[in-house]
């Protein structure tokens, strides 16, 4: 399966996009923050987990989702909800905490929920993957169009949740689709510290599915074998495992000094950075023009600039508000 | 006295100082939780022990908080004394049933014949804008259940001496600290919580609450960053006339409720102040222990100061609306006069 030059456009658009994004986050989480880091300052605080190089994941997967498949994200979101079609400006101003935002504030840049695209998030490893696995059991118990995708961490392959959520999926034969972004590191721990085998695909086998494995974080391969999960799970055979060798070229969170990395890792991932590789690649075989991929990167940070402004711009929730939510209204 | 001239440490170095003095002198102590090797722990509480000690005692673990701390259960139970780390308390949903149901419950369960030497050291509090999944303090849930020890230091000389009281300690203990107090300046610090602590090793007796003020008109209870609170509420309150006494529990389990009740049986009165949820937790159970002994002292009803029954939220000004500070403190005061 092949992109066609609408998807591939599509594809470089949502990558532009996210990593616009996180350069824009990058710059203004650290307003308020210096000479003196101290992350609850500033008008984005918190921890901030930037998901630059990551971003050929979420759009080889998303690139054949729609709106009514479901996605479940982790601590690092934001590549996954754009390519899924949350709204950008207000999934930005719910990460600088703002009314405007999809939670109005009380989520922030871990915790964002848009029904509307039907994404969701949870902060801590491992755990969207039972939710999607319900969400593709209610697809299939009532009839309903519609595939789920938990994206997770390599990491979250060590959790035992991961393991139950697989299984429960392959017992039941579930539109399910896990999609591992593999970025070499928990943190400090390397994968290879951390994880029995050198490569998660394999797992598929204890579930009985089939598992793929993508090597040197490659949009048109991740969309190739997405595109094939996907069918599968349409089709009503049952979940996929898939494996994609992505690049973390921030720190786990934003002040991670990354001492742990071995001293070059970071200079060979930059030179693999996948936005100017796919724009290379474009242009190379034709698929697009430098004029068209200008205007969509002129047009990507046109699209950013009006999110954070419009995220600077909307007002603080009420304090009061805080107490409010709680329950279903 | 010359103060000058006394050793300061940050909660975090204190308790890396506590952990490697007895790692050097009993072979049965190790340390396992995720990134507490060559990072030195996300809250710097294990820096330096990989270089000293090596990776067989120091080990980094998966994110795998189910086997690592059901396997400290086992190693415990063996013979070793493991301290391990979760994290984030918030974590703990992944993995409570090695700690509730088998670190909490193994000696009761046989007769005491199974020890569980074990320490499990967590990060809890907000403050930072974290959001609800990485901010929590669940002291109550982790009190309420019987067989584990817990104890919050406000303090580096409370946190070395509580860290090893905890390791020589034959039952599980719960090491709750706060990332607000650790001293790791990016999560912004308390400066009340950097301390003279001794060189030498020692140990607090855990379940031992301490007057850290004096006062005749009201007690304030409270533990870790809420000590802070209350004491500087305690200024802003002798600025007015009024003369409050603070306690610092120290401990949850044991819980040193004749040291609660003394004091309001002094004051007559009783303000507590707790970063966990209001309902079914710690506020409460401190109110408690106090109107079920003695009710007659109170001269007014007690006051609580605690977050509101709600989930952390992201946004700054949600967050800090919900959370306990220094003028609610006061307003508790003046609430009480009022009433």
């Amino acid at each position: 399966m092949t992109p066609s030059r609408d998807q591939l456009h599509w594809m470089y658009r949502n990558m532009v996009t996210s990593r616009r994004l996180e350069e824009a986050i990058a710059k203004i989480y650290l307003e308020g923050k210096t000479p003196v880091f101290n992350m609850a300052n500033g008008p984005i605080p918190g921890e901030m987990h930037l998901s630059d190089g990551q971003e050929p994941v979420a759009v080889g997967v998303c690139a054949h989702l729609t709106a009514e498949d479901v996605v479940t994200a982790t601590h690092r979101p934001h590549h996954q909800a754009i390519a899924k079609g949350v709204d950008l400006d207000r999934m930005v101003a719910e990460i600088f905490g703002k009314a405007t935002g999809p939670s109005g504030g009380r989520g922030g840049h871990m915790h964002i929920f848009d029904p509307a695209v039907n994404f969701a998030c949870s902060g801590i490893i491992a755990q969207g993957m039972g939710p999607a696995v319900g969400a593709a059991l209610s697809r299939k118990v009532q009839g309903k169009p519609g595939v789920a995708v938990a994206f997770v961490g390599e990491g979250a392959v060590n959790q035992g949740g991961w393991h139950e959520a697989m299984n429960l999926a392959a017992l039941w034969k579930l539109p399910f689709i896990c999609v591992i972004e593999d970025n070499a590191w928990g943190i400090s721990v390397a994968k290879a510290a951390a994880t029995s085998v050198p490569r998660n695909d394999v797992r598929a086998a204890a579930y009985g599915i089939p598992g793929h494995h993508v090597e040197d974080n490659d949009p048109y391969a991740i969309f190739e074998v997405a595109g094939e999960a996907v069918a599968r799970a349409r089709a009503g055979e049952g979940p996929t495992l898939i494996e994609v060798e992505t690049y973390r070229l921030a720190g786990h969170f934003m002040g991670d000094a990354e001492a742990y990395r071995p001293e070059g890792e970071k200079d060979g991932l930059f030179a693999k950075d996948p936005i100017p590789k796919m724009r290379w690649r474009m242009l190379t075989d034709g698929t697009a023009t430098e004029t068209e991929l200008d205007a969509i990167e002129v047009e990507s940070a046109e699209r950013v600039d009006a999110a954070i402004k419009f995220a600077r711009e909307s007002a603080d929730p009420a304090p009061e508000d805080a107490l409010t939510s709680v329950f279903a209204a | 006295m010359n103060k000058t001239n006394e050793r300061k440490l940050t909660i975090a170095r204190a308790m890396a100082e506590a952990v490697a003095q007895e790692l050097r002198v009993d072979p049965r102590v190790f340390v396992m939780g995720e990134d507490i090797g060559a990072l030195g722990g996300v809250y710097g509480n294990t820096r330096g022990l990989l270089e000293e000690f090596g990776a067989e005692r120091i080990r980094d673990t998966p994110i795998s908080e189910t086997a690592f701390i059901g396997a400290a259960v086992g190693a415990a139970q063996d013979g070793m004394r493991p301290v391990v780390e979760l994290m984030f308390v918030d974590f703990f949903g992944v993995c409570f049933d090695a700690i509730y149901n088998m670190m909490a419950k193994n000696t009761y369960f046989s007769g005491g014949s199974f020890k569980v030497p074990m320490v499990l050291m967590t990060s809890t509090g907000g403050g930072y804008s974290d959001g609800g999944q990485h901010s929590q303090c669940v002291y109550g849930t982790f009190a309420h259940l019987p067989g584990m020890k817990v104890v919050a230091p406000s303090n580096a000389y409370d946190a070395k001496g509580l860290m090893t009281a905890a390791m020589r300690d034959d039952s599980p203990v719960v090491y709750m600290y706060h990332k607000g107090l650790q001293g790791m300046g990016w999560l912004g610090t308390e400066p009340g919580a950097t301390v003279h602590v001794p060189e030498e090793s020692y140990a607090l007796e855990i379940g031992k609450a301490k007057v850290v003020r004096d006062g005749t008109d009201v007690t304030v209870v409270s533990l870790g960053m809420g000590v802070h609170h209350a004491m500087k509420a305690a200024k802003e309150l002798q600025e007015q006339g009024v003369s409050a006494e603070v306690i610092d529990l120290v401990s949850l389990v044991p819980l040193d409720r004749d040291t609660i009740r003394a004091s309001v049986a002094k004051t007559g009165r009783l303000i507590v102040v707790d970063e966990d949820y209001m309902s079914y937790g710690v506020s409460g159970e401190i109110i408690a222990s106090v109107t079920e002994h003695d009710i007659s002292v109170l001269k007014a009803p007690p006051k609580r100061v605690a977050f509101p029954d709600v989930p952390i939220p992201f946004a700054r000004v949600m967050e800090q609306f919900c959370l306990p500070n220094p003028d609610k403190i006061v307003a508790a005061w003046a609430g009480m006069q009022a009433a």
